[in-house]
């Protein structure tokens, strides 16, 4: 079980939080305009990598809040959390 | 017989307290201080249970955990009873009752053992290969399988025991508390790290707290005598917190480990009442320091698991520590230095040894040159190829090894015994390592596998990490130790070390015998009866993978999980197929270690805790009223009332009826209701919602559907607009928590510059339905200042109002098509705004009703189910809804998907009523809807989703989803069942008073 650094509250058990999926798939401001091809791009696909891997968590027993974090799924070692809207802090 | 066993000059044994002890509904005795092996063995006792596949008679092999064969039935016949309890891990007590597993009628004499003589025709995979053929046969075989598969018995009746979890925080845990552990946690400790220590034995110090041999010394000391002092320093130190008789089960990422502690096993039942029987402790350590040690490894040769073959290092703690003697001519086998420590443990107490048999040519040691001054024959480069005796070893055979050790040359030469120690070196314990994520290395010199890459903050350090010698023990501990804990280890300035042992070494894994392979039984896995003949068969079938060769012959798979012969099965492997030991990895550890208890899994969450539930705040009342409940989510709802001895459906039937033709009453309290405020309100509810909200006046109610971005429909309910920038959302019952987490999830990230504050009040408002042509009558007796009419209160409305001074919300809604009225109060009136309303509607006949009415009620009308009638496959189009998907929004969540390709497709599943050809014929709800059974394979067209009988249409009623349901009106289909077929004809989902007559009356 991870500890969780949550920006807002500190470190946490990962038993407080939700996983949310891949960071950073911004839905589109104009879904109407885009082709099924492209709306399935942003409704279904995913990298899912082994690796270092941006994802969105939520503090579900806490603070409820969403941020992101950079975790490498090959060793479950988190490289970094950052709020919603920041930048990611590695790459 | 048995005195002469016993050698009274251990410190661990209190002579004085003498237990008695039932073994097999015999009385023994033992003294405080054995396990049941040891007072066993004392009792001249080696013959404890039958191997789980041949039964063969098997004894106590190990002194610890790791033990195969010693597994036993902990208290007989009571709710305490335990099965493949490890007897070398039993403290006795006053009144300690066990038994043997897996034998009938006895242990002595057992009819299993009969698979002994038919184990040529039992070889791995045997079940897989015979069981297969006819096919149809299975369901015979299987009932015979299942008797006889499984050790021991499970207890029929409630644990009387109490289990607990703990959170522990620490600086540094110490895993082990033999030498390297001891010093490790006073390194850590007296440097002001919190530190805690934990040991899976009752005592510390491990193998060295009864190392009394004159061959290995510290600071010229007797290292018992030395580690002692040790440990009497480390009890007083204010940072160490000390816990024996606690095994780590698990060792999970990030420095998370789970443990065992065991609180009371050791004491006598009667002094069990109301104390904790066993804790969970969860460990979270800023730095782990792994000492869990090694195993010794046994030998592989023919006819190795007889009872009274140990291996060599429990001989010597058992005499060592509980000083009892496992034998009285005792041989020992040995390919390393380690069986001539205990057999100077046996010669100091004058206990008969009758020969020594190594597999080395040459052996150099001081402690060996001692060990032949005493006149003990050792045999050097010879093997054991053959024992002999059936409830106790009493005979071996040995022949010369050939130079490369892989034949056997020479005589055979038997020679007598009543014991055997057999010593295969040294398997470093890193179980724990592995699951934390560390990966391993493979030490060619002597064979092992050793830690190598460390996943997190931690550490491997004495002979779990391959140190074995004395000297190099405390050497590496206290050097890694220092730059682990980046300390200065002034705690140890001058450790000099004395060891007589060498660790030279001669590896065979398994021994040449001169018979074929074929004709031998040379154990790997003793529980599971796994021999080298097994594994050599599935290497012959073609399994190249260990994991693979693990499951197809079981080997490691006991309750032990292979804690001997893991490291052998791996050599015979490589051995065998040519290839290099470190390259096939092993087999993954997992937790547990040792095994745990349900008990210790579940902790205090038993009974009405293990899933908790929530009352609503009438909950009382319906209890009192004879309510059956159903479960929602985690809620308790009222299910139906049941009167007079009625069965479900006369209660439904009743209910149902009531509330068409008076009044009805349900509690609605569990809906989930999300408070929502903000200048930006009505902007996000057009967003999430299908339908368009800005133009809702405020007062106004207005039914919502709530698709997934995928465009299936999630989740809907009322919501009604309180003031400008004030809603209150209502939710299904299950679905509210995560439709107030989808909510937020859109606020914070994708649209965070709205302004919208959200707040779950479902727990803050009873609320309370009343339907029915009387609702109005009852609910103007209970709010009588509230205006009623029609003009002032139309439906889909809401006004404040007060009961009592108290203050409520009343929405004019409804979801079973009748007039009706949701009164929504603080929590804790609802029960007596419940009773005023039961009290006003006397008259009327006002009749509670619970869930399954309301289900059919609004089945009546064709009103879906979130989650009975959809499953997160429909749309609200697939659905009959087209009519609350506005044309006119932009955008809002899943309306783009509403035009994809496949959600745009003619026959997708689509909701329709169904109406059966006999009208008092009820479907089966989740029965298959099919056109033709004639041609086969039958194609299924869908679902029946809710099926009820309506007595207010005297008619059986059925929704479901049937591929292209939409334009099949009218058809005729058929509900295939296990004895019948069905006729139902696809009819509107709306039975009941389409034209909304009944809502809208004058009343």
């Amino acid at each position: 079980m991870f500890l969780i650094n949550c920006p807002f509250c500190g470190e946490r058990e990962q038993s407080e939080f939700k996983a949310g999926g891949e960071a950073h798939i911004v839905r589109p401001k104009q879904p109407t305009e885009l082709s099924d091809d492209e709306w399935a791009e942003y409704l279904f696909m995913r990298k899912n990598i082994k690796g270092v891997q941006f994802e969105r968590w939520n503090h579900v027993h806490g603070c409820r809040k969403w941020f992101n974090m950079v975790r490498d799924t090959s060793n479950d070692q988190i490289k970094a959390v950052y709020k919603m809207g920041e930048k990611p802090p590695v790459k | 017989m048995t005195n002469n066993l016993r050698f009274k000059t251990s410190k661990f044994i209190d002579e004085t307290y003498r237990v008695s002890f039932k073994f097999n509904n015999k009385t023994y005795f033992g003294f405080k201080g054995d396990t049941l092996a040891s007072a066993l063995l004392a009792n001249g006792i080696h013959l404890v249970g039958r191997s789980f596949k041949y039964h063969r008679p098997r004894g106590i092999m190990t002194s610890g955990s790791e033990e195969p064969n010693a597994i036993i039935q902990l208290h007989d016949n009571s709710s305490r009873t335990e099965p493949n309890v490890r007897a070398t891990e039993v403290e006795i007590y006053e009144g300690l009752v066990a038994s043997s597993q897996n034998c009938w009628p006895s242990v002595n004499f057992d009819i299993g053992g009969i698979n002994n003589l038919l184990s040529p025709i039992l070889p791995a995979g045997f079940y897989y290969k015979t069981f297969m053929w006819p096919a149809s046969f299975w369901e015979k075989y299987e009932y015979f399988i299942r008797k006889s598969a499984g050790l021991g018995k499970s207890p029929k009746v409630a644990d009387p025991d109490i289990y607990e979890h703990k959170y522990i925080h620490c600086d540094v845990l110490v895993i082990g508390a033999g030498i390297s552990g001891i010093m490790a946690a006073k390194m850590a400790a007296k440097n002001g790290f919190k530190t805690l220590l934990v040991d899976e034995k009752s005592y510390l110090g491990g193998s060295s707290i009864y190392d009394n041999s004159e061959f290995s010394k510290i600071n010229n000391q007797i290292t018992s005598s030395w580690l002692e002092k040790e440990i009497n320093e480390i009890s007083k130190l204010e940072n160490l917190e000390i816990k024996i008789r606690t095994s780590v089960a698990a060792f999970h990422g990030y420095n998370f480990l789970l443990a065992r502690e065991n609180l009371t096993d050791h004491l006598p039942i009667n002094q069990r009442e109301n104390k904790v029987r066993q804790r969970l402790l969860k460990i979270r350590a800023k730095k782990v320091i792994t000492a869990t040690g090694s195993i010794e490894r046994p030998l592989i040769f023919d006819n190795n698991d007889r009872p009274g073959i140990l291996l060599s290092s429990a001989i010597k703690k058992y005499i060592d520590l509980y000083g009892v003697a496992c034998g009285e001519n005792n041989i020992l086998f040995t390919n390393n230095d380690t069986a001539y420590e205990t057999a100077m443990s046996l010669i100091q107490r004058g206990i008969k040894i009758n020969a020594i048999i190594d597999n080395r040519e040459q052996i150099d040691s001081k402690i060996s040159y001692e060990v032949e001054k005493n006149n003990i024959e050792i045999y050097k480069g010879y093997t054991v190829v053959d024992t002999y005796g059936y409830r106790r070893i009493n005979k071996i055979s040995i022949m010369k090894l050939s130079k490369d050790g892989q034949t056997v040359v020479g005589d055979k030469k038997n020679l007598n015994c009543d014991c055997l120690g057999v010593s295969g070196g040294w398997t470093p314990a890193v179980h724990l390592f592995t699951q934390s994520g560390g990966k391993l290395k493979f030490r060619e010199e002597d064979q092992v596998f050793i830690p190598n890459v460390y996943p997190s903050d931690q550490i491997s350090i004495g002979s779990c990490n391959g140190d074995f010698g004395l000297e190099e023990i405390i050497r590496n501990t206290l050097s890694s130790i220092k730059k682990f804990l980046d300390i200065d280890n002034s705690e140890y300035k001058t450790v000099e070390t004395i060891s007589g042992l060498n660790q030279s070494k001669r590896n065979i894994w398994l021994l040449p015998s001169d018979k074929s392979i074929g004709k031998t039984k040379s154990f790997v896995d003793y529980q599971n009866d796994a021999t080298a003949k097994d594994i050599k068969l599935a290497l012959r079938e073609g399994f190249r993978s260990i994991e693979h060769v693990k499951r197809y012959t079981t080997t490691g798979m006991g309750t032990d999980q292979g804690k001997l012969g893991n490291m052998h099965a791996l050599g015979i492997i490589s051995e065998t197929a040519g290839t290099k030991m470190g390259e096939h990895g092993t087999t993954t550890f997992r937790p547990p270690y040792t095994p745990l208890t349900f008990g210790t899994i579940v902790g205090r969450n038993v009974g009405e805790f293990f899933d908790i539930f929530r009352r609503t705040p009438i909950h009382d009342w319906h209890v009192a009223n004879n309510a059956e409940f159903e479960n929602v989510g985690q809620w308790k709802r009222a299910w139906y009332y049941p009167k007079d001895n009625e069965n479900m459906h006369q209660a439904v039937q009743r209910e149902s009826k009531a509330a068409r033709d008076s009044a009805g009453i349900l509690d609605a309290s569990t809906l989930g209701k999300i408070d929502i405020q903000g200048t930006d309100a009505s902007e996000f509810l057009n967003r999430v919602y299908t339908n368009a909200w800005s133009k809702l006046a405020v007062g106004k109610c207005r039914y919502g559907l709530m698709l997934n971005e995928d465009g299936m429909v999630y989740d809907d309910g009322v919501t009604t607009r309180l003031g400008e920038n004030h809603y209150i959302m209502t939710t299904t019952t299950g679905g509210a928590a995560n439709v107030l987490g989808k909510l937020e999830d859109y606020l914070q990230t994708e649209w965070p510059e709205l302004d919208v504050y959200l707040s779950s009040v479902t727990d803050h408002y009873a609320t309370i339905s009343v339907c029915g042509p009387n609702s109005k009558k009852i609910v103007s007796k209970v709010i009588p200042d509230l205006d009623l009419s029609d003009e002032k209160f139309p439906h889909m409305s809401f006004k404040n109002a007060k009961i009592d001074n108290i203050k409520c919300r009343v929405m004019r809604i409804s979801f079973t098509g009748e007039h009706s009225y949701e009164i929504n109060i603080q929590a804790n009136f609802g029960k007596s705004v419940w009773e005023k309303c039961m009290d006003a509607g006397k008259d009327f006949n006002i009749t509670p009703y619970g869930t399954e009415t309301m289900h059919l009620l609004r089945a009546e009308k064709g009103f879906i189910i979130v989650g009975q009638d959809t499953d997160a496959t429909l749309t609200p189009i697939d659905l009959q809804m087209d009519w609350i998907v506005s044309k006119k929004k932009y955008d809002f969540i899943g309306k783009r998907s509403l035009y994809r390709s496949d959600t745009i497709r003619e026959d997708r599943k689509q909701l329709v009523g169904l109406l059966t050809e006999n009208p008092e014929e009820v479907l089966e709800e989740g029965a298959q809807i099919v056109a033709n059974i004639k041609k086969s394979p039958i194609e299924m067209l869908g679902h029946v989703t809710s099926s009820y009988y309506s007595p207010n249409l005297k008619k059986s009623i059925a929704l479901g989803v049937v591929k292209g349901g939409k334009n099949m009106l009218g058809q005729k289909l058929i509900i295939p069942m296990e004895n019948k077929n069905i006729n139902v004809t696809v009819a509107d989902p709306v039975f009941l008073d389409k034209e909304g007559e009944r809502l809208n009356a004058k009343l």
